[in-house]
């Protein structure tokens, strides 16, 4: 059997760690992926908070005698057909995309908490009702949902937002309302009501602060749908309309006719949308692994 | 019918009612309506609690105990449960006639409970000094600020060290008995008359045990709070209780003072739950070489509440059972003085118990 060396292991399990900086540098090692996400979404939302400072073009403004030029000196990756920076489109494209992104989840999860915690904790015929509901929600995907509301709701960063967070509302109350009916049978809960407490206030101070960590789990994930579906919508034409930059629509706009002659008006825009998803996708899985109880020593 | 009740509480001076007994049962009826059929898990229980007195119910499980409990704080889930009958009256206001809201305001407040599991009775992911301060704040209507000062006050009541510190902690952070701990302090935050306490020793390892209840001892005499012991242990009874109350598939089948009770069991169901203790001189006399005399048990199970048998339920499990017992209900009557008992064969049984 091999030796077992007690510092290595007390290492490994963070005994070591020392205040907030330790905490970081233990998260890095424990999750290198979680890291790398971390990384690309703290870089995302920089990106989307310092627009003004990072770049030396307006993202709006028209200039024809650059029209398509290349990736260079003057423009770090090129120009559009109507000669605007593609490199400012992107880092303004940034808070469109963050913008909704945070809308949208924040939007889905407060409607989807409200009423999973409704359906779950009170139960009888609303719960019943609520549950058929949302069948009938989850029976479409979440991009045709999404395209139906926005399709119906008209352009706007407003309804862009709204059409996002809808469909993002069953998975949420599902969610949230499965843990509820655990957790209401909890003898906490029977303590609480042996204190005097009144079930909303239960439900409100005790049941939902139990609910976070999936929740927190959950939204992660979402978020990353929520970038994705807007950049889709925004390709359909369907998006935030012009003039806002917005990725899936430089996408959308380059992507018939210029794939071939100028091809960094489709590859930066896809390479910021994949990067993006790919880094909330990280974070979320390293996030499950911290909040799994089970997986917690 | 004058034998079937205990001294009734409407023939006494109301004024001396009031400041005498704090809680008043009254042919409690809580009953199951499921799948299986109707469960009588408490059916016609009445008993009377002085103020600052020790009460306690034995029973084997599901007797009727926590069911008495927590119909007398109104927390019967129903569906499937439903009190259908009988009073709870706390300084003579019956608690089973109260609105929901007026209901809430007793709880917690003038009875608490302190429940069986400490482990899963404290919400995870709120602070020590949030659940306690919860009541104070529910009841007393006192700030956030005050309410964790008093917080702090209550864990140093129930003995817990650095209190300042532990109220910040939460449970899991915490042992099984300081949890309890912090569970009473949660329960006598508001200083109530009644305090229920459900088998709160029961999840706790021995040495523990004997320090939580004489924490509820001190508590009691301190604060003056009259409190019901719900348990299967009649060591602990024996310890901290005055008066004792037996159950038996739902109903009352013994009450008596604690020293009689002990002395001379008169329902074989108590004599059979004395018999199961075990005792030290059967285990001493082991080496010397005559026989060891064997733990004795009850037989058989407690019935099905839906399917209770004709005449006495302890019947079918009892070794004094005759003909009548079969065929009829004994009468709940005063045996001895203070001495309650429902059983055809008590004068049997006294007889046995002084040879």
């Amino acid at each position: 059997m091999a030796v077992i060396d007690h510092d290595v292991e007390l290492r490994r399990a963070g005994a070591h760690v020392r205040g907030w900086g330790g905490a970081l540098v233990h998260f890095m090692r424990r999750y290198p992926l979680g890291a790398i996400g971390a990384l690309i979404m703290l870089l995302f939302i920089a990106t989307a908070i310092f627009a003004d400072q990072i770049t030396s073009y307006d993202p709006t403004s028209t200039n024809p005698r650059v029209s398509l030029a290349p990736p260079g000196e003057q423009h770090t990756l090129g120009a559009d057909f109507m000669g605007r920076d593609v490199f400012s489109r992107i880092v303004y494209g940034a808070r469109i995309s963050l913008a909704v992104a945070i809308g949208a989840t924040a939007l889905g999860c407060l409607i989807g908490v409200t009423i999973g915690l409704l359906s779950g904790f009170f139960g009888g015929w609303v719960d019943l009702i609520v549950q058929r509901l949302i069948d009938i929600m989850q029976a479409l995907p979440l991009l045709v949902m999404a395209l139906i509301m926005a399709a119906s709701l008209g352009p706007s960063l407003t309804n862009t937002i709204i059409a996002i967070a809808i469909p993002l509302v069953p998975n949420v109350a599902r969610i949230i309302r499965s843990n509820t009916l655990a957790l209401r049978e909890m003898p906490f809960v029977e303590a609480a009501r042996a204190v005097g407490m009144s079930e909303a206030r239960i439900a409100v101070q005790h049941v939902l602060p139990n609910t976070l960590a999936p929740l927190i789990v959950l939204a992660t994930a979402q978020f990353g749908s929520a970038i994705l579906v807007e950049s889709a919508l925004a390709f359909l034409g369907l998006g935030v309309p012009e003039p806002h930059p917005s990725w899936g629509r430089m996408l959308s706009e380059s992507a018939a006719e210029y794939v071939r002659t100028a091809p960094w008006l489709v590859i930066f825009p896809g390479i910021a949308i994949s990067l993006v998803v790919f880094g909330t996708n990280l974070l979320g899985d390293a996030i499950r692994d911290i909040l799994d109880p089970r997986q917690r020593i | 019918m004058k034998a079937c009740l205990p001294p009734s509480p409407d023939k006494t001076a109301p004024a001396q009612t009031v400041s005498d007994r704090v809680l008043e049962v009254e042919e409690l009826r809580t009953y199951f309506y499921t799948r299986g059929g109707l469960m009588k898990a408490v059916d016609g229980v009445s008993f009377a609690l002085k103020r600052g007195e020790t009460l306690a119910i034995v029973g084997e499980s599901g007797c009727g105990k926590s069911v008495t409990a927590l119909s007398i704080l109104r927390l019967v889930a129903d569906p499937p449960g439903r009190i259908v009958g009988g009073s709870a009256r706390l300084d003579g206001v019956d608690l089973i006639e109260l609105d929901a809201a007026a209901m809430r305001a007793i709880r917690g407040n003038r009875i608490s409970m302190i429940f069986q599991e400490p482990m899963t009775s404290l919400n995870p992911v709120m602070t020590i000094g949030r659940q306690i301060s919860e009541a104070l704040i529910l009841h007393q209507a006192l700030s956030r600020t005050a309410a964790m000062r008093r917080a702090t006050e209550m864990l140093q009541l129930v003995g817990i060290p650095e209190p300042q510190q532990r109220i910040r902690e939460y449970p899991h952070q915490l042992s099984g008995g300081m949890r309890q701990r912090a569970m009473i302090a949660m329960a006598v935050a508001c200083n109530p008359e009644v305090l229920i306490a459900d088998e709160p020793t029961s999840a706790l390892d021995v040495t523990i045990q004997a320090q939580i209840l004489d924490l509820i001892g001190r508590l009691q005499k301190e604060l003056g709070t009259a409190v019901i012991l719900i348990t299967h242990d009649l060591g602990v009874v024996a310890e901290t209780a005055e008066r004792v109350i037996v159950m038996y598939a739902g109903r009352k089948v013994e009450e008596a003072p604690v020293a009689a009770l002990f002395a001379s069991p008169l329902h074989p169901y108590t004599r059979g739950l004395l018999n199961s203790i075990p005792r030290l001189p059967s285990i001493e006399r082991r080496s010397d070489g005559p026989p060891v005399q064997r733990l004795q048990e009850i037989p058989g199970i407690v019935p099905a509440l839906s399917n209770l048998p004709p005449g006495c339920s302890f019947a079918p499990r009892c070794a004094f059972a005759s003909d009548v017992c079969r065929q009829a209900y004994p009468r709940y009557e005063e045996k001895q003085g203070g001495h309650w008992a429902a059983c055809w064969h008590s004068d049997k049984l006294a007889g046995a118990a002084n040879a």
